[in-house]
């Protein structure tokens, strides 16, 4: 089962290596890490995606509360969170695609950031199975080059309303892209 | 000429190295064991201006230091101090922090470290030790401002002592430790630990009831206590559990002496080398009363098919302990010694369980199955015979006990009954041999006086044999007891078990000897090397036996003698250490003979 888990950590130099060190030596098998500043300067965030069942899930927040930079550890499973993943990519333009690149970015409420002779690179944020489709649908064209940030979370307020959520309005992919 | 041998009496100016000092002296430090090289000379200059408050004292390899700081710690609950420049004394300190991880034991570790503008330019000496050892200490500490220093120690130490114990280390650049200040240092400033939380959560009534109501339904009910019932100074609390309820106390190697080994009720060891008898009883039990252990390997066996036909009650401080090995049916986070005061409190004559049958079935396991070894019929020492007798003529003293790693470590845990906690030193968790001999060191410097006494093996002892010139030089009248069967003793028992007796390196003696092939007469001859010679060198006084009828005057020779005594205790190698479950096996699996 896919976990996500949010650590507070101090930003110290070396708190990232302490943690990663501690999940490779204990085997924990990590699908993404994503690591970044907070409100409070002298806090860091880290979310941490993994796989695995309810005994390693209880292990890993265990062995990461154990860790004495690590402030708190939240467990987002089973709670109402928002996630996201950025992702930047180069996708070949060659003979003439380029307004039909730049129709679907749109489609996808993606943004062109650079534009080359050959290619464009394209900037989107979203869920990971809308950046997952997305990458389905740029293929056909050639992926150049691509990179994620790995996800991201934060818990809703227990009131929040889901109108709010902006990845309601994200279209389904156009069907004859995802053939 | 006069004038400069005078003695320097008066050091007014304030550098880190001296700041670090007297932070460690206000944590209550009176005992460094401490290597000098170029990037802790002011600390070791700073040192000096403090010897009537601090001892220091000098080991002759850095892991003798950081044992010997283990075995002070261990056998009196104060945090251990150790001390070694960067690059190799630094590196030489690593065994020993892992070990003190492995076994929960309070130490600070403090490091030179290059100065700062030569931090990452592969300097001379330089190894990011802070690096090296992240996974193998509970924290630690590069100091990289001057004003950190005092609130650094102030947080290692409180670190290294508090919750689950563990080390600290403090990684210190020699231009931070010649840093000077003429302001007033604040020796208490606030500790910045956002992350560390070790106060004990308070005890749940609730679950005390549980555990009270497990108890009185069960019928085959059994204590398996562990270091964590040494740690949080619970022994007599379990003592008095144990009494008031009846239930049989089984221990592990680190949890020795956290109930009276001597007394009838304690089952001895459990796990790969202990008894049948706690074996037998811990897989026959409907109830487990795991308190303060971590469901090692080494007590399992096979982890799925242990302790299987009954209610799990885990007590630990730290809650990664529960549920990581084995599943509990009562898992309790909370400090030990207050779980039991709690339970002690609230039992009632009507909490007490029916358990005369479950003592009938484990006296019928202990007659048929008790430690033995067979008599030789000659006059060869036995090693287990040995311990035996050494016991009988150290159980009435106030005797500390440290040892190596092996078959000698083994046959102690067996034989040599511990009535008292933290009087009992062995690298458990690690198994680290050399272990024994510094340890045996700290243990002396933390109590002048008492008869302290390395048990150790051949391969053990040599691992860090240069401690003898410590026990000389510093005065530590610590009394070596090494049973010298010239091999390895614990990989030949697996050898000689399930690889046909092949000799693969386990033999101690000159490779051209036909033992070193398993090929010899079986006998010990002139043994390799000359441990008498050895020992004259740095004028240890010793005595090697080899003769059954010797050994009971050797060992009072060895207790009675002023100063260090190293006693030689030669034994037939083919002994084994039974009884064995093979690793990852069942009690089912268990080897008698």
């Amino acid at each position: 089962m896919r976990h996500v888990l949010s650590a507070l950590v101090m930003n110290q130099p070396g708190v990232l290596a302490h943690i990663s060190g501690m999940l490779a030596s204990r085997a924990f098998n990590i699908e993404s890490l994503a690591v970044g500043a907070t409100e409070n300067a002298e806090l860091s965030r880290m979310t941490f995606v993994l796989n695995g069942d309810e005994k390693t899930l209880d292990q890993v927040r265990k062995q990461l509360e154990k860790i004495l930079t690590v402030v708190r550890v939240i467990d987002f499973s089973n709670q109402n969170f928002v996630e996201r993943d950025l992702m930047l990519l180069k996708v070949s333009t060659d003979g003439g695609k380029r307004g039909e690149v730049h129709e679907l970015v749109d489609i996808f409420r993606g943004r062109i950031v650079d534009v080359g002779a050959t290619h464009v690179m394209i900037e989107i944020a979203g869920q990971e199975r809308k950046i997952d489709a997305f990458i389905d649908v740029m293929r056909p064209y050639g992926i150049i080059e691509m990179v994620r940030t790995g996800r991201i979370a934060l818990l809703r307020s227990a009131v929040a309303s889901h109108e709010a959520d902006d990845d309601r309005l994200t279209p389904e992919p156009p069907p004859e892209a995802t053939v | 000429m006069s004038v400069e041998s005078k003695p320097r009496t008066t050091h007014t100016v304030t550098n880190g190295a001296d700041i670090l000092v007297e932070a460690m002296i206000r944590q209550g430090v009176e005992t460094v064991f401490a290597y000098p090289g170029g990037a802790s000379m002011p600390l070791h200059q700073a040192l000096t201006y403090r010897r009537d408050e601090v001892r220091t004292i000098l080991p002759r390899h850095e892991q003798g230091g950081v044992f010997a700081a283990e075995g002070y710690a261990r056998s009196t609950g104060k945090v251990g101090v150790c001390m070694a420049t960067s690059g190799p004394g630094a590196t030489n300190l690593v065994t020993g922090l892992a070990d003190a991880k492995m076994d929960s034991c309070p130490l600070v570790a403090i490091t030179g470290q290059v100065s700062r503008k030569f931090i990452g330019t592969d300097a001379f000496q330089e190894t990011p030790i802070v690096e090296v050892c992240r996974a193998i200490t509970k924290h630690h500490y590069l100091i990289t401002r001057f004003e950190d220093i005092p609130r650094v120690v102030k947080e290692a130490f409180y670190i290294a002592r508090s919750g689950r114990p563990g080390p600290v280390l403090i990684d210190f650049p020699k231009d931070v430790q010649l840093e000077k200040t003429t302001e007033v240092v604040d020796y208490d400033p606030p500790i910045q630990l956002p992350g560390y939380r070790p106060e004990p959560r308070p005890v749940n009534m609730a679950q005390i009831k549980q555990i009270l109501a497990a108890i009185k339904r069960s019928h085959k009910p059994i204590i398996y206590a562990g270091g964590g019932a040494i740690n949080s100074d619970a022994s007599a609390e379990l003592t008095e559990f144990a009494k008031r309820t009846k239930i049989p106390v089984t221990m592990t190697l680190m949890g020795l002496g956290a109930f009276p080994g001597s007394d009838p009720q304690s089952l001895d060891m459990l796990g790969m080398h202990g008894s049948a008898y706690a074996n037998y009883a811990v897989n026959d039990a409907d109830l487990l009363l795991a308190f303060g252990v971590r469901f090692d390997d080494r007590v399992t066996g096979k982890v799925s098919e242990f302790a299987t036909h009954g209610k799990i009650v885990h007590v630990d401080s730290d809650p990664s302990e529960i549920h990581k090995n084995k599943e509990a049916h009562i898992p309790v986070i909370a400090d030990l010694r207050e779980v039991l005061q709690a339970l002690n409190e609230t039992i009632t004559d009507d909490d007490l369980p029916e358990i005369d049958d479950w003592w009938k079935q484990i006296n019928q396991w202990r007659t048929a199955h008790p430690f033995s070894y067979r008599d030789p019929g000659n006059d060869s020492i036995l090693p287990q015979a040995a311990i035996e007798e050494l016991h009988r003529q150290t159980a009435s003293r106030d005797t500390f006990i440290a040892v190596g790693v092996g078959q000698h470590q083994m046959w102690s845990a067996q034989f040599y009954k511990f009535d008292k906690p933290r009087h009992w030193m062995s690298s458990s968790g690690l198994g680290a041999m050399g272990f024994g001999l510094p340890a045996a060191m700290g243990v002396q410097a933390a109590h002048p006086g008492k008869l302290c006494i390395d048990i150790d093996g051949d391969g053990s002892f040599q691992m860090n044999i240069q401690e003898l010139a410590t026990l000389v030089c510093e005065k530590l009248p610590v009394k070596m007891f090494v049973l010298n069967n010239q091999h390895l003793g614990m990989v030949v028992q697996w050898e000689d078990r399930f690889h046909a007796g092949n000799r693969a390196h386990t033999y101690l003696g000159p490779v051209d000897h036909p033992e070193a092939r398993g090929q010899g007469s079986g006998e010990i001859g002139v043994t390799y090397p000359n441990f008498t010679q050895i020992a004259a060198g740095y004028g240890v006084q010793s005595r090697q036996v080899r003769s059954k009828k010797e050994l009971p005057a050797a060992i009072a020779e060895m207790i009675s003698t002023p100063g260090p005594f190293l006693l030689d205790v030669v034994c037939p190698y083919q002994e084994q250490v039974l009884p064995m479950i093979p690793g990852g096996m069942t009690v089912k699996e268990i080897i008698l003979e």
